[in-house]
């Protein structure tokens, strides 16, 4: 990653499936902008595809994906893989909302979206406050080690 | 009397336009054939000696401008990084340039690929990839891909503007030329830059390097390939100018020998309620469908229709229509001879045109999601469109252009389509759209009014049209 990217990281983000809730992913969007990242923001019902695309175009630092109707664990299925077949591999991954419809525990929630290559998962209430520190720790770690991959 | 001579260099003929621009009229109409293999200047005297014949003398042209569409049309080659991103935008900067898109291609170009770009012989290669700030790697390595290949055409860059400078150095030993991204942000499309320098690259190279510059003394300046003296045509139709309106919102249709292409003038914005997917589109977009011709591409556009539905259509036995497919793509010159010919080119033409428009448009899905039903968009909405106008020989040489043209509309069989729901319908009867493009270079005013006043309206047939069956 280069000088510039390090100083202002691209982040790309959205609802994915046939998710229509958008109103938390935008100020989530709006308080990672204020903090000053890039973001490129998909909106609602957007494909994994999509995620994918836009982060190889725009040079994206890390995709936060937010699922809010309970699907998510079957719309981020193979989203891990989708990313390395695009070429990246190293990239930052994160997941949040409403994850999954039930009575699981939030660490049994957890671990299945770690174990599908998310970095890190946000349980509903989590604050951007939070997930901005997050992005500054994770991304400071990986400034320090080569990206592989187009991006 | 001050008049203006509008050329336009075919891959078929030389077609010459005069107009007295005071009283806003066709002084005459001249053809000659294309010679610009051999020398231009042989079909130009031609096409000038018809002209004369019919205006009974040449008056002293005020201006004399050209488009051009001889030798194989503007070859373009586009690269960008993800195919349904930056390679999309750069090939619509392409179309919208009126190219003749002959290659497309995405993310890092290899060997092959070079190859490839090598043997389609493009006369303009346009490199996008990477928003601003965005990946750089591959526009890049594009970039010194295409300076490393024996490629000798002008190529344009128009990627990621990080990458400028570097991308210079890479593509120093070619002729190179630098323009805005084609998108600059993400679902962005900033494509008239590149557009315009297409163009410029178009005027400045691409005349002189297929010798339409031999015949230099007959007209001021080549302005621009024929398909975008076309597109601006419509765009003035549409926009109008300050004190004179336009159409408003329009479609054309113009189904040729090889390709039907379509042109769109119009936002095309989702209606409220319903949610846009995938890239928005430019207002002014152009399409061309390569299996869908009347000619050279008749047989491909005949198995996009379906032969059976194609037969039905006309009357025609399919074992007939097999045979004459063929005898048509042998022959691109050729006009139908007896009645069945005739149907089978009316067929062919509705099928083209339904299939290219519906290409063109977009279209709505509804998406089942646990709050309920939303409807979402694909493409450019053109349901509303004001005015949906053909253009080309077979509408204007046929005795019921309205039965063709309404192919376009919409139709309760395809229902998630955005096809124009009730536009006036017009004819180019006369072949003026290029010329009223290339006019409002120098007078626009007089351009529109030409324009305006020279589409044919096709409403009126409608009564008759339902009474034959066409």
């Amino acid at each position: 990653m280069g000088v510039e990217q390090r100083a202002r990281a691209t982040i790309v983000t959205g609802v994915i499936g046939s998710d229509t809730h958008i109103v938390g992913n935008r100020i989530l969007a709006m308080a990672l902008e204020r903090a000053g990242y890039r973001v490129v923001a998909l909106g609602a019902l957007t494909p994994a595809a999509d995620f994918i695309r836009a982060a190889v175009e725009t040079n994206a630092a890390a995709i936060l994906v937010s699922s809010l109707y309970g699907q998510g664990e079957l719309d981020c299925r193979g989203f891990r893989d989708l990313c390395a077949e695009a070429g990246l591999e190293g990239i930052l991954l994160y997941v949040g909302g409403n994850l999954v419809v039930g009575k699981r525990s939030w660490q049994e929630t957890e671990r299945t979206f770690l174990d599908m290559g998310f970095d890190r998962a946000a349980p509903p209430g989590t604050r951007a406050e939070d997930v901005i520190e997050w992005l500054g720790r994770d991304l400071a770690a990986r400034a320090d080690r080569p990206r592989s991959g187009a991006g | 009397m001050s008049t203006a001579l509008l050329i336009d260099f075919g891959s078929t003929y030389t077609k010459l336009r005069a107009i007295d621009l005071e009283r806003r009229r066709v002084l005459g109409a001249g053809q000659g054939p294309s010679t610009v293999l051999s020398d231009i200047n042989e079909g130009m005297n031609a096409a000038l000696a018809d002209l004369e014949r019919h205006c009974g003398g040449l008056p002293r042209f005020r201006y004399r401008l050209a488009s051009s569409s001889a030798a194989g049309g503007l070859r373009m080659v586009t690269v960008g990084l993800v195919r349904e991103l930056t390679a999309e935008a750069a090939r619509q900067a392409a179309l919208g340039a009126g190219a003749r898109l002959v290659g497309s291609f995405a993310y890092r170009l290899n060997a092959a690929d070079l190859e490839a770009i090598g043997r389609l012989a493009p006369d303009i290669v346009l490199l996008a990839g990477g928003t601003d700030g965005g990946n750089r790697e591959v526009v890049l390595h594009n970039a010194a891909a295409l300076a490393g290949s024996a490629l000798a055409c002008p190529v344009i860059y128009a990627g990621n503007r990080d990458a400028l400078d570097e991308a210079r150095v890479r593509l120093a030993g070619k002729t190179a030329v630098f323009a805005r991204n084609v998108m600059p942000e993400l679902n962005q499309l900033d494509i008239e830059p590149a557009r315009d320098a297409i163009r410029e690259v178009f005027i400045d190279r691409i005349v002189h390097a297929k010798g339409i510059d031999r015949a230099a003394a007959q007209f001021d300046r080549v302005l621009m390939p024929t398909p975008a003296a076309v597109l601006e045509g419509a765009r003035l139709l549409a926009d109008g100018l300050a004190g004179t309106p336009g159409l408003g919102p329009l479609l054309l249709v113009d189904p040729g020998g090889a390709t039907t292409d379509v042109h769109s003038v119009a936002d095309g914005e989702p209606a409220p309620g319903v949610v846009r997917l995938g890239l928005p589109e430019p207002r002014v977009k152009r399409t061309v469908e390569g299996d869908l011709g009347m000619r050279h591409s008749a047989a491909a556009a005949a198995e996009a229709a379906g032969l059976e539905a194609l037969a039905a259509d006309c009357g025609v036995k399919p074992a007939l229509c097999v045979r004459l497919l063929s005898e048509l793509g042998a022959d691109p010159g050729r006009l139908p001879a007896t009645a069945e010919e005739a149907a089978l080119d009316r067929a062919l033409a509705r099928a083209a045109i339904r299939i290219a428009v519906r290409r063109h448009c977009g279209s709505v899905e509804t998406v089942y999601t646990p709050t309920g039903a939303v409807t979402v968009q694909r493409g450019k909405d053109l349901r509303g469109v004001r005015a949906l106008i053909g253009t080309g020989g077979v509408l204007a040489a046929s005795r019921r252009p309205r039965s063709i043209l309404e192919a376009a509309l919409a139709d309760a069989a395809a229902p998630h389509a955005l096809l124009p729901a009730s536009p006036r319908l017009l004819l180019d009867a006369d072949y003026l759209l290029y010329a009223c493009g290339l006019l409002q270079s120098v007078d626009p005013q007089a351009a529109l009014e030409l324009a305006l006043a020279h589409l044919r309206p096709l409403d009126e047939e409608k009564a008759d049209e339902h009474a034959v069956n066409a």
